[in-house]
């Protein structure tokens, strides 16, 4: 679920749309875009303050064949909401380790190359200092 | 005598569809996306967001279009929207300690453990106009290098270790929130911290500024800057437990000050603290220096009577919507408040003549 939060819609419609045949659902919460207030803490550790909040979109739904999804997706996105529920249903059927393997092990290695390609270009510029040998000696 | 104002409807509308058509521009240059103003006026978008108080930089860029450029109109719009989501809960506090760093420094110790890492930084550029973005080409690609797989610590953890510095100690107080109670003063640190994380960045700067001129002086140091992604976690209580939902940018700045020590506090360095979100880190920088100044009272020093140590100075005139709304709405008719103005000004002026003309008698 963290995962589904956190992907790009246009990924997962992407991979949604090539995965083929899925259960019929029924939304027991239809989407919804809402707020969460997002926390810090004053001086990173000490008590907790509210930062502002970010746009959260939620849905929950039954597949025909019973399982029952949920989903809370980063943004307004209704569709990448209800997409990441089916999936959290489908999740608990026959079909898991095929959408693992199709859907969420893709974003995975997607989620890791882009932070590792940022990471990597942070290291580049990362201070090397070096002392300049002084004359007094 | 009471006027009764009408008759504007068409003047409104009319002056409406041409601030539309100027906020297009000339049709002959081509339109800016949304995507555009996101991607490439990046640094605009964090403002929004931040002093809008809503993580979303694709709704902070269409506000920007819309707002054509004026970001306090566009933080006014999306405070305006934000207003109509409902409120799904709250967040756990998030993890700075654990942030994805893209920037990361501190002024006070050169071999950080994690390093001084510059990230995308304005810092030592010349500031001189680069006239080869007048034109449009590729950029390069910039370099990389090994990347950190670890968690970068926080600078004020070391001083922390030798007790010279002032700690913040954990709790699981849930925080007051002015978005829904309003705001009661003396405000603790958790109110005042959220006042400052959304005020407007050039009240917050011009405060901070004059704390580092000498007014409520406690000389600060940045102890550390980090810019990064945190993974915002929430309990879900259809499942009863914590999941992600979601990753945001956050700017957070630790400031160090020297503390002669008070009646209450041994002689030790003392913190400020910003956090805002996206890369805003003049902001944060800011907002840990005022914070820093409205601690006066908790670390026992003396009120100088400086305005970044009064906390209702601060805290009433930093948000810059509740400004602007009470600014602007000046220049909206008045026509009958002047009305009995000009009355009051003529009856005393007849006063003042009457009598002139009795002392001339006289």
């Amino acid at each position: 679920m963290s995962l589904l939060a956190k992907a790009p819609p246009a990924q997962l419609a992407r991979l949604w749309a090539a995965f083929g045949e899925v259960p019929a659902y029924s939304y027991l919460r239809a989407p919804e875009a809402g707020g969460v207030m997002v926390q810090g803490r004053a001086g990173a550790t000490g008590a907790p303050f509210n930062l502002g909040e970010m746009t959260v979109t939620r849905c929950s739904l039954k597949l025909e064949t019973g399982e029952i999804g949920h989903a809370y997706v980063q943004g307004r996105d209704k569709d990448h909401a209800t997409r990441a529920a089916q999936i959290d249903a489908m999740m608990q059927g026959a079909q898991a380790a095929a959408l693992r393997a199709a859907v969420l092990d893709p974003l995975q290695e997607d989620l890791q190359a882009r932070r590792a390609r940022r990471g990597a270009k942070a290291a580049a510029t990362r201070v090397e200092f070096f002392t300049m040998v002084r004359g007094e000696d | 005598m009471y006027v009764a104002v009408k008759g504007g409807e068409r003047a409104i509308d009319n002056a409406h569809a041409w601030l539309a058509e100027e906020r297009r521009g000339d049709p002959a240059v081509p339109e800016l996306s949304v995507a555009q103003i996101r991607e490439q006026m990046a640094l605009a978008v964090n403002r929004v967001m931040t002093e809008g108080s809503l993580y979303d930089p694709d709704l902070a860029a269409l506000a920007i279009k819309q707002a054509r450029g004026d970001l306090i109109e566009a933080i006014f719009l999306i405070r305006a929207y934000r207003t109509t989501l409902p409120r799904f809960g709250s967040s756990a506090p998030v993890k700075t300690a654990e942030m994805a760093c893209e920037r990361r420094i501190s002024a006070t110790f050169k071999d950080a453990p994690g390093g001084q890492v510059l990230g995308p930084t304005f810092d030592y550029t010349h500031r001189l106009l680069d006239f080869k973005l007048a034109a449009e080409g590729g950029t390069p690609a910039a370099p990389e290098g090994e990347a950190r797989r670890e968690a970068t610590p926080h600078i004020t953890g070391f001083l922390n270790r030798e007790g010279l510095i002032q700690t913040e100690d954990e709790s699981d107080e849930t925080p007051p929130d002015l978005t829904r109670e309003p705001m009661e003063l003396p405000a603790a640190r958790a109110l005042r911290l959220q006042a400052l994380t959304r005020g407007d960045e050039g009240f917050v700067l011009g405060l901070a500024y004059s704390t580092q001129r000498g007014y409520a002086r406690n000389h600060a140091f940045v102890g550390e800057l980090r810019i990064g992604s945190v993974a915002v976690e929430m309990e879900i209580p259809e499942l009863g437990f914590a999941i992600e939902i979601g990753e945001i940018t956050v700017t957070e700045c630790e400031s160090v000050n020297q503390f002669k020590g008070s009646k209450t506090e041994p002689p030790q360095f003392t913190r400020g603290y910003g956090l805002v979100f996206g890369q805003t880190e003049r902001k944060a920088i800011s907002m840990a220096l005022v914070d820093r100044a409205l601690r006066w009272k908790e670390l026992g020093e003396d009120d100088q009577g400086a305005p970044a140590q009064d906390e209702e100075f601060v805290l009433m005139h930093c948000d810059n919507i509740q400004a602007t709304g009470f600014l602007e709405h000046i220049k909206l008719p008045h026509y009958v408040d002047f009305q009995s103005e000009l009355e009051l000004v003529r009856k005393l002026r007849r006063a003042a003549g009457a009598e002139e003309v009795k002392e001339a008698a006289e």
